[in-house]
């Protein structure tokens, strides 16, 4: 298998299931955001998603799987660069790498454990500090299990810390994808690069806004 | 005739050198000053100055690599300060010219480092793996005989003006020396492409990507993380594109291979 062995093949596999978990980045944001639409808009996509049974467990095992390559490859790509360049320059100066790229293995694997925590919060919902049951619809009461969570300060900076980790991976991963996968040119690259960065910046005030405006009491009262 | 003032006006210099002996030995930093510089030594002639006094001293020269000194072969490769090269943009080392330092400055000279490039003395490493990757496709092959006709295969001027840039590369290495992760992929692609744009170069493109690449893992070499370093550092600009461009090669190759049209070299063989 050429490409789980070549080194541009692992570098596609890194690319393309990097682009999967980019596109449910995305639309993750947009399901978040209807908590900003209230209680009702939030349970109420929160049911319509659970309904679709099977299928939503198809998704999730799917994006299981892209993150298991992802993390393996990261990994495991990291190990033999460090093995390639084994003796350090005493003095070395970057020209054009930026702290993001330098420190994409650290961002990845903090986002790993982010990904367990978060999951076990909102999916397995582990959450002691909260009372979770129905709303007044008999829905499962989302709004209320989030609301109540991220009013608490320390979880709340957690996900804004997490949510500045994926900022940094992103700022250099999304450019990366397009590289990595070929798909790039001289003129292409600088846009890919702003594209990018654009997308990493939504993100990252999309999703801290949810903590932030609930810790300061004006989404969830 | 010559400007008498500038020729006066010299520079004094602290040069903290690795020195290494043989290719398994230990290597460590030495000290030298090197005196009477002036700003129109370029940097290896300054070196020579440096290393004529090591000779009167009966102390063993620094050696280093250099053949032509007009930045056009490849063989000059020495990390000044950090930079392979010196970082004079599009520069190789035999043409930086020491006007671009101070009196008084401190200089780190140092060797290519990557595992697939062993120091053999001082700063001088053995290139040999860049060899080995244009062995295992780096090239066309044609009939001998008469000189065709012109024109008789067209190139259209913006493909022989893309050839050209990736061809541009005098294969130094500085690429793998400014890489974080010691790879080749910015010489590789650029070789790659250089053919890949050319319709000479249709007949073995699938094999020359599979054996290059290859090739390429097994000097042991590292993977581009897409930091672009390399560009920044290349003498002759070569531009990141080219390393996207053998990745599409790498695909397409791949996918022909699966669909049974040629076989991917290494393919099987593990």
């Amino acid at each position: 298998m050429q490409l789980l062995s070549s080194a541009i093949g692992r570098k596609v596999v890194m690319a393309a299931t990097g682009l999967f978990m980019l596109l449910f980045v995305i639309v993750h944001l947009l399901g978040n955001s209807t908590i900003f639409a209230g209680p009702n808009a939030i349970n109420a996509y929160a049911e319509k998603l659970q309904s679709l049974g099977p299928f939503v467990w198809a998704f999730r095992l799917f994006l299981l799987f892209m993150l298991f390559f992802h993390v393996i490859y990261g990994i495991l790509l990291t190990l033999e660069n460090a093995a390639a360049n084994p003796g350090k320059y005493a003095v070395k100066k970057m020209l054009k790498a930026t702290f993001a790229s330098e420190t994409m293995i650290w961002t990845g694997l903090l986002l790993l454990a982010f990904i367990v925590y978060h999951l076990l919060q909102f999916t397995v919902r582990v959450t002691p500090d909260v009372v979770l049951g129905n709303d007044a619809k008999g829905r499962f009461d989302v709004y209320t299990m989030v609301a109540g969570s991220l009013k608490i300060a320390p979880i709340a900076m957690v996900y804004v810390a997490a949510m500045v980790t994926l900022f940094l991976h992103l700022s250099h991963g999304i450019q990366s994808i397009f590289q990595s996968a070929g798909l790039s040119n001289d003129k292409a690259l600088p846009q890919y690069t702003v594209i990018g960065k654009l997308l990493a910046v939504i993100f990252l005030v999309g999703y801290s806004a949810i903590p932030v405006l609930i810790l300061a009491g004006i989404l969830a009262k | 005739m010559s400007d008498h003032t500038s020729e006066h006006r010299t520079m004094t210099l602290k040069l903290i050198v690795w020195r290494q002996k043989g290719q398994n030995e230990p290597g460590r930093f030495e000290t030298y000053v090197a005196r009477n510089i002036t700003e129109h030594h370029s940097f290896l002639e300054m070196l020579d100055v440096v290393n004529e006094e090591l000779i009167r001293e009966g102390k063993d020269p620094i050696a280093f690599d250099h053949d032509c000194r007009e930045g056009i072969c490849g063989m000059c490769s020495t990390v000044v300060n950090g930079v392979p090269h010196g970082g004079q943009e599009r520069t190789t080392v035999c043409q930086l010219h020491m006007r671009k330092f101070k009196d008084g400055d401190t200089i780190y000279l140092e060797p290519w480092r990557a595992r697939a490039f062993p120091i053999l003395k001082d700063l001088v490493v053995d290139r040999g793996a860049l060899d080995k990757i244009i062995q295992a496709g780096g090239y066309t092959s044609c009939h001998t005989g008469g000189v065709p006709d012109a024109n008789s295969t067209p190139v259209s001027k913006a493909e022989s003006d893309y050839a050209m840039d990736a061809a541009e590369c005098i294969g130094c290495g500085a690429c793998v020396a400014a890489c974080p992760n010691g790879a080749a992929m910015l010489f590789t692609g650029a070789k790659i492409s250089q053919f890949a744009a050319l319709p000479q170069g249709q007949v073995e493109a699938p094999e020359r990507v599979a054996g290059m690449v290859n090739a390429m893992q097994e000097c042991g070499f590292g993977n581009c993380t897409n930091h672009y370093e390399c560009q920044a550092a290349c003498p002759k600009g070569i531009h990141v594109k080219f390393i996207a461009r053998m990745n599409r090669e790498f695909l397409k190759a791949l996918f022909r291979a699966k669909s049974g049209s040629h076989t991917f070299i290494g393919e099987g063989q593990d």
